[in-house]
């Protein structure tokens, strides 16, 4: 692949889509450390940077990736890493620094099973890092969760827009599965790098005012002043960012709530198996930060259940939990170290939950 | 009347941080007056370490960044990577540079990344209230080596100039140190080459210098400079370690 041409279907697995796509929603500085399942993405940026007069570097760590990020965003350039599993865990610290110095970047998040080394199979295990913080600080990065390899190239153009616009990283999180099925995806989204003015860049200071880019408040007062900053930013990221899809709510008993993978297994299911006697739908969050806990909040007041299905031992459903409050049970199917969960057993779930709710039993 | 002494333009005129007879002030006015006499403060680009300058970026009146710890190297080569036409500097510690960021020191030299990296090396962490660094002489009591540093249990002080002179992509690596107006001038003299490497695109300059640190020494100012010129340069030792200039 040489260029791309708008409206022309190219087949390309995940990993290839966010690596081409940000190269042009106008990204020029990729830094990245080899760890399955996300390898193709340095593999494409090592062909195409030097083809668009862009910057990539195989680097000796994800730390060095994280912080020649940090560097790049201070520079007031588009930039980007991308990592799984043990990688991703080695970029907290920086990714706590870029949120505290509010520097906008793009970090593409390859799922793998863990804890530990794990393996490099589909896993949702990383949700709770993800969304939560997972470095130091209070701080959240803007986390997209697309389902789909055209979906995930359209997210990665968002994930620039959005971390210029709020000043804040932003993450991809995807799973093995997602990054290495390969589907066609074309690239119709505008490139818009010069939306926000970044007047804060570190440029030199020829003619102005210093700048400066850091995340250190030692005075008295003064951090606690920066984090109402930061946290009157997220309030307003949580009014203006939320997104999802839904199928089949209004008149559903059963809502499933789930995410990328699992979310596409999940439309799979509603699609072929309405042998039950219940309707069930679908809310599939597309940021899982900020989190669409008022749609789940909604429909938590009307149906018999929910159901979260995850590829972990039940991270989402908490937030979930958190939505619903009470108002309704909230049931969890989840499988791990690369269990995918199927739509048979899903519907066995549902099996379940409905006879749960014939006898009255309380769910768990 | 002449003014033989004034505060350079790019050194903001406040008090600083440092405790008296440390020498971090005197490399940063050192930095200050270079960047004048270049006539470059509109094109120079600083990164503040995590250690006891991490405020140079209150003194120095230049565009800066703040970086993790031991993490400047790979902050400056994403900052140059974007600005190669600007002057980018990172100015770090021993523990900073030669302990937590040992990787992304070599690496950033291994690359030829053409950027300069001022190392400020007091043999101990000063920020933190004076422990061991890795830098640490052999029986120098620190809070962490009550006793002394012990080869045995602590291994040895770690040659950063040595280490990098043999490293294919580094262009200019030399040690010094602030002991007396003839090594502060020869120390300057160091760093304007440092800076001249980088501007004209010969790549990876280092200047490592010994720097008292009397509040964590436990010694007079006095002592301090003794310490180096005596005890320090011995493990230390000052000069040129590789230079372009006199490579085929
Ligand atoms: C990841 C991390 N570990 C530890 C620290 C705590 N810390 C701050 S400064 C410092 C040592 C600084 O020593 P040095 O680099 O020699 O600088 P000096 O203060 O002596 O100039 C340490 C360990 C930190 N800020 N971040
Ligand atoms: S602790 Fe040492 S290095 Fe730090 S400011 Fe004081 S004298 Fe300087
Ligand atoms: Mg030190």
């Amino acid at each position: 692949m040489t260029s791309t041409e708008k409206n022309k279907k190219y087949l390309l697995t995940g990993n290839e889509a966010c690596a081409e796509a940000a190269i042009q929603a106008g990204c020029r500085f990729y830094y990245g450390y080899p760890i399955t399942p996300q390898n193709e993405i340095l593999t494409h940026m090592a062909i195409r940077m030097p083809q668009v007069g862009g910057t990539f570097i195989q680097v000796e760590s994800e730390l060095a990736a994280i912080n020649m990020v940090y560097g790049s965003a201070a520079a007031g350039a588009r930039t980007m890493t991308s990592s799984s599993g043990p990688g991703i865990s080695l970029k907290q610290e920086g990714i706590s620094y870029l949120a505290g110095s509010e520097l906008p970047c793009v970090i593409v998040n390859i799922q793998r099973g863990g804890p530990g080394l794990g393996d490099i199979s589909p896993s949702q295990a990383d949700y709770f890092q993800a969304v939560k913080g997972g470095g130091h600080g209070d701080y959240h990065t803007i986390v997209l969760a697309p389902g789909s390899v055209q979906e995930a190239a359209d997210l990665v153009f968002d994930a620039f827009d959005l971390a210029d616009c709020y000043r804040n990283p932003v993450m991809i999180l995807g799973d093995a599965q997602l990054g290495q099925m390969m589907e066609p995806v074309v690239f119709n989204k505008k490139c818009k790098p010069n939306l926000y003015k970044k007047d804060w860049a570190l440029t030199g200071a020829d003619g102005r005012k210093k700048n400066i880019i850091k995340s250190f408040y030692p005075v008295k007062g003064e951090l606690e002043k920066f984090n109402a900053k930061l946290q009157k930013k997220y309030r307003q990221i949580k009014a203006e960012e939320v997104r999802y899809e839904e199928i089949n709510i209004e008149n559903a008993d059963i809502v499933i709530v789930a995410y990328g993978t699992c979310a596409r297994i999940c439309k799979e299911f509603l699609k072929k198996d309405q042998s039950l006697n219940v309707k069930v739908g679908l809310i599939r969050p597309i940021t899982l930060w900020p989190f669409p806990a008022d749609i789940i909040q909604k429909v938590s007041e009307r149906v018999q259940a929910i159901l979260t299905v995850e590829m972990s031992a039940g991270q989402m459903v908490e937030d979930v939990r958190l939505s619903v409050s009470g108002r309704c049970p909230v049931h969890f199917y989840g499988r791990t170290g690369g269990g995918i969960p199927t739509p048979k057993e899903i519907l066995k779930k549902i099996s379940e939950i409905v006879s749960v709710k014939v006898k009255g039993t309380c769910a768990t | 009347m002449e003014a033989i002494y004034k505060t350079p333009k790019t050194l903001i005129d406040t008090p600083t941080h440092y405790c008296p007879g440390c020498g971090h002030g005197i490399v940063q006015r050192l930095i200050a007056e270079i960047i004048d006499e270049m006539d470059i403060r509109g094109k120079t680009i600083g990164l503040a370490p995590v250690g006891c300058a991490v405020l140079a970026y209150n003194y120095l009146d230049i565009d800066m960044c703040e970086a993790a710890h031991g993490r400047p190297p790979s902050v400056a080569t994403g900052i140059k990577r974007v600005h190669p036409e600007k002057i980018v500097f990172s100015y770090q510690g021993d523990g900073d540079l030669a302990a937590i960021g040992t990787a992304e020191i070599i690496h950033t030299a291994n690359r030829g990344e053409n950027i300069t990296v001022i190392f400020v090396n007091n043999a101990v962490y000063g920020m933190t209230n004076g422990q061991m660094a890795p830098t640490t002489l052999i029986n120098q009591k620190t809070l962490t080596t009550p006793h002394g540093r012990s080869e045995k249990n602590d291994g040895y002080p770690l040659r950063v100039c040595e280490i990098l002179s043999v490293i294919d992509g580094s262009r200019f690596i030399a040690r010094t140190s602030i002991t007396s107006p003839k090594n502060i001038i020869k120390t300057k003299q160091l760093l304007e080459k440092g800076f001249k490497t980088q501007i004209q695109e010969k790549g990876f300059s280092l200047i490592e210098i010994l720097s008292p640190c009397p509040v964590y020494w436990r010694m007079s100012s006095v002592e301090s400079l003794k310490f180096i010129d005596e005890e320090m340069s011995k493990t230390f030792p000052l000069g040129i370690f590789k230079d372009w200039e006199n490579q085929n």
